[in-house]
């Protein structure tokens, strides 16, 4: 035998026993199969930035033709479900009961007031605790009244728009439809879970429950415990992966304007990465219960937060954004934007590629290095 | 008083597990502690220092003025002046600025004869989000640059025309970071007491320590209690922990009171508890057990209003969010924190947390039961 036929012969024996070990232990199949399906459901119903049906109150105090004119353009306006009061006091009540979010107020010479002053207000108040959705609901208002000022050039009526107009394009999401950013993101999300939570446990368990004495008597190398530890989960999170993309863009519409080749490749980079984090906790702590919590802390909630997954990264305060580059989700939640999105660009493609593939080397090299063949760490 | 005693006992046998180790030891306060700033300072959607650029055809006084009030405001930074339009498609497509500003060459020329001028903005989607918001800023920009074109007789309003008056309640700034911060704290320590509890029976069970602690004198109800009340106090302690750091950190309003803010998270707690430990008692290894928790706190998180609005869900999903204990302190959080709540006011969030704490205690009591025999 060819000591290349000896690594086959132990890394078949390694992986036969982890791979019986998963299919012994049904929740990490459901967690690669079931896991992203529940979550995909939830984030693509559940996680939407984009307000609809807005409950705002109108109060006009004007009866003139141009207020009522400019209460029907809210009325019609899909963001918004109007209820229409005359009163102030009322408006403010329903206001600080939450049951609607903002009022938009007209007053009593506000149609005689266009004429004679050439200048009528439009007060809008919005409740401000939710910062951003109160920011969008401006913008709707603002949208709302463009809309009417231009309705009103056209059929002739004397209106003055504003001298500057600021024309707007969204490139790669016409419509600003938040799922299409937010979907993309939580492929990364599903892949985190997997790739270190998973195997955050994996070598920690055999120290724990004392089988690793059992592997340390046996003539598997290294080299074989990590590959028998990695591939098992690597082709569960390429799994999940793929069954959270199918998903995506049937059910959600979500495009997919890259090429499926940089898709693989680039994702197989990632969930090297995160494999190599959830070996490296689980050689160096050998505590499932710590490790489980590091997994988390270290692995699962900067994915969350600390990747521009939902927040955006370039707002963060500078220490923040030099903390981010040692998160992996990172790097593949920009690549995955980008894939989804605008399609293969390389130039943003590659940096990104880069740094997972240096990522996965170290931290595939340093869970090398902490799986040690003696008893004594 | 033999009961007082052997959950006293167990109490200590607890907490003795968890504090002996120093690596779990640090893991109850360290991590929870980095994340609370971490977090607080990378959770919002405020937007600082969008990278734009800019195509000035116009090149003339009142084009460089409306440039000049962009570059001016801390929430854009001008990162490189573009000298032709194709250059466009390179800085947006390979993420180099997230949008550019692209003045025409009929700019002034428009203004002075008292046509509408144009202002195009090209803004990269790829997160829609931010692109909407930063549309918003330069929207209000541009509005402020037409009432100075007004006021300085560039142009003449020679019409009728409305102005558009904002306000916003409660948060006059539009903070983002207050709507945020103010809730952090239930959200951290629901992961804290998540874990410690949901991994506390089930580490017995792999351990094979949890047959000597049937073949004790206690009862299960009993060591129910015992296993709980470490998540309890540690969960309540950093949860209070965070709340003080809200205030006095990030300067986060508390306008209502400490009775109220107590109530909350020690419902919430009690209800996370019962999670926990039904989990733990579902579970036969640790693995199992923390998956199972992580099968209950990412749903939680993403349907509790953390981070997007509830009332963007389809309806159907908004009711089943009022089955999510999380989701109601968080409620309660910003009320007390920003609207000034006191403990009756914020009844309507805690009844349900009381209910779920209700039923999944006593679920958890007798699938320990059935899953030890």
């Amino acid at each position: 035998m060819t000591p290349r036929d000896l690594f086959f012969m132990r890394l078949r024996g390694i992986l036969r026993k982890e791979v019986l070990q998963i299919l012994r232990d049904p929740s990490s199949i459901a967690l690669a199969i079931v896991l992203p399906l529940v979550l995909l459901f939830i984030f693509g119903y559940g996680l939407s930035l984009d307000a609809e049906n807005v409950p705002i109150a109108i109060v006009l105090k004007d009866n003139g033709s141009a207020a009522r004119d400019l209460g029907a353009r809210f009325d019609l306006s899909p963001y918004f479900k109007t209820i229409h009061l005359t009163s102030m006091a009322q408006a403010m009540d329903l206001l600080n009961q939450r049951r609607v979010d903002g009022i938009v107020h007209l007053q009593s010479d506000f149609s005689s007031g266009l004429f004679t002053r050439n200048q009528s207000p439009v007060q809008v108040i919005v409740n401000g605790i939710d910062a951003n959705r109160a920011r969008l609901i401006q913008g709707y208002t603002r949208g709302v009244l463009q809309k009417w000022t231009e309705l009103r050039q056209a059929r002739g009526e004397p209106v003055v728009g504003p001298s500057v107009k600021v024309s707007q394009r969204i490139w790669f999401n016409e419509a600003a439809v938040s799922r299409n950013f937010l979907v993309p993101g939580l492929i990364t999300l599903i892949m985190t879970l997997i790739g270190i939570l998973l195997t955050a446990l994996v070598v920690a368990r055999e120290w724990e429950r004392g089988t690793m004495e059992a592997i340390l008597v046996t003539p598997i190398r290294r080299v074989d415990l990590l590959l028998g530890k990695m591939l098992p989960y690597f082709i569960l999170g390429m799994l999940g992966m793929g069954l959270s993309v199918v998903v995506g863009t049937t059910l959600f519409h979500v495009p997919f304007r890259g090429s499926i080749v940089a898709l693989f490749i680039l994702s197989a980079l990632f969930m090297l990465a995160s494999l190599g984090f959830g070996l490296l906790i689980s050689a160096a702590i050998r505590v499932q219960f710590v490790a489980a919590q590091i997994s988390i802390v270290a692995g699962f909630l900067p994915a969350f937060f600390l990747s521009g997954l939902v927040f955006d990264l370039d707002s963060t305060p500078r220490f923040i954004q030099i903390v981010s580059h040692v998160v992996p989700a990172r790097y593949f939640v920009s690549i995955s934007h980008t894939l989804f999105m605008a399609g293969d660009i390389w130039p943003v493609l590659l940096p990104n590629a880069l740094a997972l593939a240096v990522m996965a080397v170290l931290f595939t090299g340093l869970a090398f290095r902490k799986i040690t063949k003696r008893l004594e760490g | 008083m033999d009961f007082v005693r052997r959950i006293i006992a167990l109490m200590f046998k607890e907490f003795i597990m968890i504090l002996k180790d120093p690596k779990s030891r640090f893991v109850i306060i360290g991590p929870p502690l980095i994340q609370f700033f971490v977090f607080g300072y990378a959770a919002t959607y405020d937007l600082k220092n969008v990278r734009y650029a800019v195509f000035d055809e116009s090149r003339t006084a009142e084009s460089r003025q409306l440039l000049s009030r962009l570059s001016g405001s801390e929430n854009f930074e001008l990162t490189k002046t573009l000298l032709a339009e194709k250059e466009i498609d390179v800085v947006i497509n390979r993420e180099k600025t997230r949008l550019v500003i692209h003045i025409g060459p009929d700019f002034s020329r428009n203004l002075h004869v008292g046509r509408t001028a144009t202002v195009q903005v090209i803004v990269d989607g790829r997160n829609s989000n931010v692109a909407l918001i930063a549309l918003g800023y330069i929207g209000n920009i541009v509005e402020q640059y037409n009432r100075e074109l007004v006021k300085k007789g560039v142009v003449s309003m020679n019409g009728p025309g409305v102005e558009l008056v904002d306000r916003a309640w409660f948060n006059a700034n539009l903070q983002s970071r207050w709507f945020i911060v103010s809730a952090l704290g239930g959200l951290i320590s629901m992961v804290v007491v998540m874990i410690l509890t949901s991994l506390s029976v089930a580490r017995e069970r792999e351990f094979g320590t949890f047959d000597q602690l049937l073949v004790t004198p206690f009862n299960p109800a009993e060591i129910l209690i015992g296993k709980s009340l470490p998540g309890m106090v540690f969960g309540l302690m950093d949860a209070l922990l965070f709340s003080a750091g809200a205030v006095y950190w990030f300067g986060v309003p508390f306008r209502g009171t400490i009775g109220a803010l107590v109530l909350a998270l020690g419902c919430f707690i009690l209800t996370i508890v019962g999670v926990g430990l039904l989990v733990s008692s579902v579970s036969m290894t640790m693995q199992q057990a923390l998956l199972g928790s992580f099968v209950f706190m990412m749903p939680s998180v993403i349907l509790s209003g953390f981070a997007t609005p509830i009332e963007n869900m389809p309806h159907w999903l908004q009711v089943g969010t009022l089955l999510n204990p999380l989701r109601h302190v968080i409620v309660a959080l910003r009320d007390i924190f920003l609207e000034g709540a006191d403990a009756s006011m914020i009844w309507h969030q805690l009844w349900p947390l009381v209910l779920m704490a209700c039923f999944t205690l006593p679920l958890a009591g007798w699938m320990f039961r059935h899953r030890s025999q």
